[in-house]
């Protein structure tokens, strides 16, 4: 009797004493499904950076970050279904790790007043922040990724590319077709031939594409694709013989799990990078002391340093970066959404702060603003050495053609503002 | 000869040998469609699991890994050898047999004289319970797949076409080493068929479990074969398949390239499998070639079914399938 009344008493204490401020952190992740081989390492790349950050600092500012994941398939209905399950825990930010899934949430998370960062994926004129309040892409959006590559082709033909016949390769999907306009523009700007190759879904039988890029030999073969699709590209690719440097695939394409199953035919395929591979970053140290060795990685630690695993690192760093932005910001530890907007709209990542983070060089300086939720729309571009089975950076960070995607972004989001009788910001 | 009419014959020879491959998927349906009137849809998953057991074994990787190291602390990923190919796949097939085993005494013999819907939603959760299971049992990360399959353009055919028409014809290595596997695949079972005991056998439950019952023909011995069978056959479309875009698992998704050919060719015709094969490649990659680019292309999965969905307007049993005659 004694036992159960000191325990009602414990209960009512508990009950009585204020809950602990966390800072609720989303994943929508996919661990399951035809895509899990891409989804599992940004999964792990994400939770352990939070993780660090929990047992190293004991969490942002103080407060622990406590991480749901929930699982979407890259299920575009799943994924709407964990945000409506998920946002009552007093989520801050969702980065849905599907532009499909983004698209649906636009309108969602903006009624509900949550920010939706899509790094380097969802829609591009969401990088208008005037009429996208709480919708943010930096550093970098596809119109930005297809500019690049234009760029690096002009960079290896002498700034002319007139006349030279450019393929695009894409998965039949709103992801998959967002860079149609931009290359058109720069087409018509460049004077470049421009021949789309659609992929349906999920892209496992590709001959028809590369029989025509055999007959019709373009210079240049660009790729938008996710999943089995960019492997079995890569491998058809190699099977015609087309040379593999003049191939190269967007962020999305560009990570070892395409590459390596087609062996040595992938070596010198190209793709974007959002940030550099690799773990030779002093926060690999760190990961290890307090992660890895500590028992609380997240995956088999098996896709450490890999390009998918340091976009998920790099996710959360943006993201609880914009936390500590907001913390300051708000002179509070325990933030709310509208907070946490804030910060994102004022962050400003310098190779300084980069450096002390443990990652100097890794990703690019920029800067967010109420205008600007796209970033600085810089990309590197890695090659493949299929011997050494790494990544290596070719270039330096190249920067979008502003002049192309700029005024694109513009028409793209006043006409979504005139539809959906959105009032302008940033006034 | 005009340049578009080398290109047609140029598609049409590679719808031929795409088509080999989705036959090669469709006939493991046929052969449980057939013994036991069951629609399997863990057919795309099987082929799946049977890709990722190869190269776990090839590779020498620890089964449940990550569950041992979950519950016992450990560090183990890999025996430390490599099991030659050859090997590697008697020992693939074992495993396939055994889960054959397992499906007939854990799921199907529960649910004899069920409706046919019954059955077809068991294989549904053995699907997804497949899934899971390859995946905690050899982890859900690409895996190359390298049995000593030559891959890439053949350059003969290049070469002697070119010597022809003054332009080489594109042909896949691998799809002409599937199209030898799928003749001698379908030779073989066609022989085990009619003049093996095992196969006159599975005829005869085929055509009346009832009448092969009361003749002595143990129907889970049958059953437990007809699954082994598909097993094998899966493991042959996985290595096909596998071997072009690495063993992950969007491989189960094959599955659905297997269905208009099985409803063009009928479900429980062997030779239906392989000519409904052949009509949907053929015809789905000519229409893309011709009409794709009036269309905006990525024609091929829709026009697949379609094409398949015409035939049924005239063959509603397909084209080699039975008439189904009922009485009134």
């Amino acid at each position: 009797m004694r036992l159960r009344l000191a325990s009602l008493a414990l209960a009512g204490i508990m009950a009585a004493a204020p809950a602990m401020a966390e800072l609720v952190v989303t994943s929508l992740s996919y661990r399951t499904g035809a895509y899990a081989a891409n989804g599992i390492p940004v999964a792990d790349g994400f939770a352990d950076y939070l993780t660090l950050l929990n047992e190293r600092d004991g969490g942002i500012g103080g407060v622990p970050i406590k991480m749901i994941e929930c699982e979407t398939g890259y299920n575009t209905e799943k994924g709407v279904e964990c945000y409506e399950a998920t946002k009552g825990e007093g989520a801050l930010v969702y980065s849905p790790l599907s532009t499909g899934i983004t698209y649906q949430l636009i309108p969602k998370a903006s009624a509900d007043g949550i920010p939706v960062h899509s790094m380097g994926y969802g829609r591009t004129s969401a990088a208008n922040g005037k009429v996208f309040e709480w919708i943010f892409n930096y550093p970098a959006t596809y119109w930005d990724g297809a500019s690049i590559a234009i760029k690096h082709i002009l960079d290896l033909n002498g700034g002319d590319i007139k006349g030279k016949k450019i393929a695009l390769v894409y998965h039949n999907s709103a992801y998959g077709k967002e860079p149609i306009r931009t290359l058109e523009e720069l087409a018509k700007k460049h004077g470049y031939e421009l021949s789309l190759l659609p992929v349906d879904h999920p892209g496992q039988e590709q001959k028809s594409q590369w029989l025509q890029i055999r007959r019709e030999k373009p210079d240049y073969v660009l790729m938008w694709g996710w999943g089995v699709m960019n492997q079995v590209a890569i491998q058809e690719a190699a099977n015609i013989r087309f040379p593999m440097e003049n191939f190269i695939g967007v962020w999305w394409s560009g990570s070892e799990n395409d590459t390596l199953p087609a062996g040595a035919g992938a070596d010198g395929y190209k793709a974007l990078a959002l940030a550099n591979p690799g773990s030779d970053y002093p926060i690999y140290a760190d990961l290890k002391k307090y992660v890895y060795d500590a028992g609380k990685a997240a995956g088999a630690g098996d896709q450490i340093g890999y390009v998918l695993y340091n976009r998920g690192m790099y996710q959360a760093l943006l993201t609880t970066e914009a936390i500590r932005k907001a913390q300051e910001i708000h002179g509070t530890k325990d933030i709310t959404p509208a907070m946490m907007r804030d910060g994102m709209e004022a962050l400003n990542i310098t190779q300084d702060r980069m450096g002390e983070l443990g990652l100097p060089d890794f990703g690019p300086a920029f800067e967010v603003s109420c205008e600007n939720h796209g970033g600085s729309g810089v990309a590197k571009i890695q090659q493949w050495d299929a011997n050494a089975k790494t990544w290596n950076l070719i270039t330096d960070w190249i920067a979008a053609d502003r002049s192309v995607v700029d005024p694109l972004i513009e028409e793209d989001s006043m006409a979504y503002a005139k539809e959906n009788n959105i009032q302008l910001r940033c006034n | 000869m005009p340049d578009q009419l080398l290109y047609a014959m140029e598609v049409t020879l590679n719808g031929l040998m795409a088509g080999v491959l989705y036959a090669l998927v469709a006939l493991g349906f046929v052969l449980i469609f057939k013994a036991s009137g069951i629609f399997n849809y863990a057919q795309g998953v099987m082929a799946l699991f049977a890709a990722l057991t190869l190269v776990g074994i090839m590779d020498g990787q620890v089964p449940f890994a990550v569950l041992i190291n979950a519950v016992f602390g450990t560090e183990i990923h890999n025996f430390g050898w490599e099991v030659p190919a050859i090997l590697a796949i008697f020992l693939t097939l074992l495993v396939m047999c055994a889960l054959a085993w397992c499906v007939q005494k854990f799921v199907m013999r529960h649910l004899v004289n069920q409706e046919p819907i019954i059955l077809f939603m068991a294989t549904i959760g053995l699907a997804y319970f497949l899934e899971g299971f390859g995946d905690l049992m050899w982890g859900a990360d690409i895996k190359k797949l390298d049995v000593g399959l030559p891959q890439g353009l053949n350059d003969t055919i290049d070469q002697v076409t070119y010597g022809w028409f003054g332009y080489g014809f594109f042909i896949d290595n691998l799809d002409i080493f599937a199209t030898v596997i799928a003749a001698i695949l379908v030779i073989g079972l066609t022989i085990f068929s009619q003049y093996s005991k095992q196969g006159r056998a599975l005829r005869a439950v085929a055509d009346d479990h009832q009448a092969a019952l009361s003749v002595g023909i143990s129907l889970n011995y049958i059953w437990v074969l007809v699954w082994s069978i598909a097993g094998f056959v899966a493991l042959v479309a996985g290595i096909m398949w596998g071997t072009k875009s690495g063993v992950q698992f969007s491989l189960s998704l094959i599955a659905l390239k297997a269905l208009p050919v099985l409803m063009l060719g009928g479900f429980t015709s062997i030779p239906g499998a392989i000519v409904g094969g052949l009509i949907i490649g053929v015809g789905e990659k000519l229409f893309e070639f011709l009409i794709g680019p009036m269309v905006g292309g990525a024609t091929e999965n829709w026009f697949a079914y379609v094409l398949a969905l015409l035939f049924l307007v005239f063959r509603p049993q397909g084209l080699f399938g039975e008439k189904i005659i009922e009485r009134v």
